[in-house]
């Protein structure tokens, strides 16, 4: 590596980490300028419940999530049974769903009014008892449906590069499969599954669109409300300090589980081993658990929102309806472009320049993860409205007005999905080997030019994977839109929100369903990957 | 080109307890092929890296046909050093097919005449079959060869060699030592190679250096090398051998428990100095008519031969060859006699 000692990789990289460092300092500094009667007043009736609710919340959806997801990662990794090859990568489509569509066809079909009880009821008579979907445990369910793929994802990946070699080593050592399964695999597993595991805490911390649904207050409602009802941004700010600390606490929590255990690379010349074979009734049996979390989790679901976009099209699809459409793809295109060029500004950075500044600055850049799109939406408001009253001390006048424009909004969506594309454009980064770069320098070509013929060729990949996570994350993205958007900047989510809100779970339909449709292709480029990733083994 | 090095040196943070190259001073002929030999950690690399520019000294010169590369107050960026490197992994672009790998280096304004010269390397190394392939659909050999094809393409003054066949098979490794010493010669080109593999060195160069800690201990031929090793580092890590202790009793005569031992010194020193004289395995010749006996403690079967350890009356080892068909069972007695003409002796220690 041709290394630099020069202060532009450093200063390049903080300024990438420039929008998360503005919304880190705005939730800290707004959070200590709370008005103390409000705050008592939501210590008293809001706090303790918004807090419990919370934490029950990410309990159980983590609990629920985990006990799906390495399940069904050991079945179709490890096992033979009826329809597996399908089920490998079907299980992964539920990651498509945002959590809020889930939510509000859930609610819709199955509360007491909804058509499931309703011809229930109707063949077993009124007395049925059916327990309530608008409910701690209905929330959890839908979640831990949402979030269970991160988890399976993780496992599977586990299961198969780890876990064939070490599951031979315990039979040979006179374990059967499943007690190899508990003694080997899942210990094995362990820091796969505590990073699975915080993914989905994270998710759930940052659920804003389901909880909203089911009308479960949890910090992120409580930031818009405290917002939106109360028209106080320092007590946003206030919750969403708190929000932030559950988060610290959660991946504390994991790196606690993960214990010293590490990823080791895998060891290259793993096979999958042979599959335990499930005979006759278990097999049957595997495939209807698979099936039954395939249909919940989104075959349903789509189905659903699919015949009910198919009744309100004829009098939602208008002029309006393409302008959501227009607006959605405006800004996640926007987004995705901004994040994958501080992405490459950022890689490029770390690449040629170790030092702490650097690296720091690089680890707060991709923060964005593990905060949730409410703490980020207030942060974004407070850091621009702490930065207009600046101006106006400093220059006098109006002010800058920039909360409120599209500028706001795509400063939040850069804080929340850098690390997004980050993550794509570091690993193309990792492939380009140093001895490359010095062939290539070798061979005549200035700094610039490598960057040109080898560097962009080469992330070639990485830039489309890192463009297209953005592009659909942002599509979904729900509390930071709806909270920093410009006047009439409605996107298909804030419409779906919006509908939802109303009770309307027809009329949400349809921008539900072309959401669920852009989210696919992030998870059929995972799949195909994955698929070609086994060919080549 | 010729290549000279002058007083290099280059410590890696201030804490490094000794320098990775220390005060290192050679020179390598214009169409020669010279190399630094030496075990890891040698500072052998970080030579290599200094004059392709990847690593900038501490101190001291580099001048590639009588220009500067790098000195006191002159630092040439390795993109304009005009100095080919094949690296140990290769470094192939696994974007481009063999022929853009050859070509990426050549700045010819004319693509046709690009493709000629491209083409011409990859026929020099027998690759001009494979000139369409990724380099993952290549052997390691074969990467090996458009490695050597994309460093000679553009005309570089130097070529650097680092490690090139540490990854081959041992099979192919000597075969392709051997295509590569003819590239490098149709191309006449000078070079440097860094290996720790003494074979390796001694099929493909003319000139050898061996290092250790970061000095040069002797910049010779091969057979020099062997024959005649400065040190006594070189002499153990250069071929196989065992000393016997011996004193000088006059110009070219030494007295050792095998008798009198006869030839020429290759240092001289005064009569009734105490030495401890180098014996090659090829000094030490099976001889069942000769009345010197020693106890064979070890043998290693080669095919061609057997590599004999044996143990002298003093209890000191030597090592021979004896043609395979000399069958000896450890224990036995077997004669033997010296073939000497230079005589290596150190101070005794």
């Amino acid at each position: 590596m041709i290394a630099i000692r020069h202060p532009g990789p450093a200063l390049a990289a903080l300024a990438v980490a420039l929008p998360m460092i503005a919304v880190l300092v705005a939730v800290i500094q707004g959070a200590t300028g709370a008005d103390p009667e409000l705050w008592a007043h939501l210590r008293e009736h809001v706090l303790a419940r918004v807090a419990w609710n919370t934490v029950v919340l990410v309990v159980g959806v983590v609990a629920v999530a985990l006990a799906l997801g390495t399940a069904l990662a050991w079945l179709t990794a490890a096992c033979e049974f009826p329809g597996r090859g399908f089920f490998s990568w079907a299980l992964l489509l539920p990651m498509a769903m945002p959590a809020y569509v889930l939510a509000f066809v859930a609610v819709a079909t199955l509360d007491y009014a909804g058509a499931v009880p309703m011809t229930l009821r109707a063949w077993l008579g009124d007395a049925l008892w059916l327990p309530p979907i608008r409910s701690t445990g209905g929330v959890i369910l839908v979640l831990a449906l949402a979030g269970y793929p991160y988890v399976y994802l993780m496992a599977r990946g586990a299961f198969l590069t780890h876990g064939a070699r070490a599951l031979e080593a315990a039979q040979s050592l006179g374990l059967g499969p499943w007690r190899g399964l508990f003694r080997v695999a899942i210990p094995l597993a362990r820091p796969w599954l505590a990073a699975g595991a915080a993914l989905v805490a994270m998710e759930t911390l940052a659920d804003f669109g389901a909880v909203s649904v089911f009308n479960y207050d949890t910090f992120t409602t409580a930031i818009y409300k405290a917002w939106f009802g109360l028209f106080s941004i320092e007590t946003a700010l206030g919750l969403a300090l708190l929000l932030m600390l559950l988060v610290a606490a959660a991946l504390a929590v994991e790196r606690m589980a993960r214990g010293r255990a590490r990823y080791a690379a895998a060891d290259s010349g793993a096979r999958a081993g042979a599959r335990l074979a499930l005979p006759g009734a278990r097999g049957w049996i595997a495939c209807a658990v698979a099936s039954a979390v395939f249909a919940v989790g989104f075959l349903v679901p789509l189905v659903v929102i699919a015949r009910w976009a198919w009744h309100v099209a004829p009098l939602d699809f208008d002029a309006r309806y393409a302008s959501y459409v227009l607006r959605t793809l405006t800004l996640a295109g926007m987004a995705a472009a901004a994040c994958l060029a501080l992405a490459l500004v950022l890689g490029y950075a770390t690449r040629v320049s170790q030092g702490r500044v650097t690296r720091a600055a690089a680890r707060i850049a991709t923060l964005g993860y593990a905060v949730p799109g409410a703490v980020l939406a207030v942060g974004v408001v407070g850091a621009l409205g702490a930065i207009d009253a600046l101006w106006r001390t400093v220059a006098g006048g109006e002010g800058l007005w920039l909360q409120g424009t599209v500028l706001a909004l795509l400063l939040g969506y850069v804080a929340r999905f850098l690390a997004v594309a980050h993550g794509p454009v570091q690993g193309g980064f990792e492939r380009i080997r140093p001895s490359l770069e010095e062939a290539a320098r070798g061979l005549g070509l200035t700094a610039r030019e490598v960057v040109a013929r080898l560097h962009l060729p080469l992330l070639g990949a990485g830039m489309g994977t890192a463009l297209l996570l953005v592009f659909v994350d942002v599509m979904k993205e729900m509390p930071i839109t709806l909270m920093t958007r410009p006047f009439g900047w409605d996107t298909l989510a804030v419409r779906v929100f919006e509908m939802t809100a109303e009770g309307e779970w027809e009329r949400a339909a349809l921008p539900a369903l072309v959401i669920v449709l852009a989210g696919l292709l992030p998870v059929a480029l995972l799949t195909w990957r994955m698929e070609r990733a086994a060919r080549a083994a | 080109m010729r290549l000279e090095l002058r007083e290099l040196t280059k410590t890696f943070g201030p804490g490094a307890a000794a320098a990775a190259v220390n005060r290192l001073t050679l020179a390598v002929g214009a169409g020669s092929i010279g190399c630094l030999l030496g075990p890891s950690g040698s500072g052998k690399t970080t030579v290599l890296r200094c004059i392709a520019g990847f690593e900038r000294p501490d101190s001291g010169e580099i001048l590639a046909g009588g220009e500067r590369l790098s000195g006191p107050d002159c630092w040439v960026p390795p993109e304009r050093r005009r100095i080919g490197m094949v690296f140990q992994d290769y470094a192939l672009f696994p974007h481009l097919d063999a022929l853009a790998n050859v070509a990426f280096g050549l700045r010819e304004a004319d693509a046709g005449s690009r493709r000629r010269r491209a083409l011409e390397m990859l026929a020099l190394v027998g690759l001009e079959e494979q000139a369409q392939k990724l380099p993952h659909e290549l052997s390691g050999g074969q990467q090996q060869r458009v490695a050597l094809a994309r460093a000679l393409a553009p005309h570089p003054r130097l070529v650097l060699l680092d490690e090139p066949f540490s990854n081959l098979d041992a099979e192919v490794r000597m075969e392709l030592a051997q295509q590569v010493r003819a590239a490098l010669k149709a191309e006449g080109a000078t070079a440097l190679l860094v290996t720790h593999d003494q074979r390796e060195a001694f099929a493909i160069c003319d000139e050898i250096g061996v290092m250790r800690d970061g000095r040069l201990e002797q910049w010779d031929t091969p057979w020099t090398l062997y024959h005649s090793p400065a040190t006594r580092f070189v002499a153990d890590f250069v071929g196989e051998g065992t000393f016997i202790e011996g004193t000088v009793i006059g110009p070219g005569r030494v007295q050792t428990e095998l008798g009198v031992i006869e030839g020429q010194l290759t240092v001289e020193r005064p009569a009734g100095a105490q030495v401890d004289l180098l014996l090659r395995p090829d000094d030490v010749i099976h001889d069942d008519a000769s009345a010197l006996r020693a106890e064979v403690v070890e043998r290693m079967f080669r095919g061609a031969e057997f590599r004999y350890k044996l143990r002298l009356p003093s209890g000191a080892t030597a090592l021979s060859f004896v043609p395979s068909h000399h069958d000896h069972a450890i224990g036995e007695r077997i004669g033997i006699r010296l073939d000497t003409q230079h005589l290596v002796g150190f101070p005794r220690e």
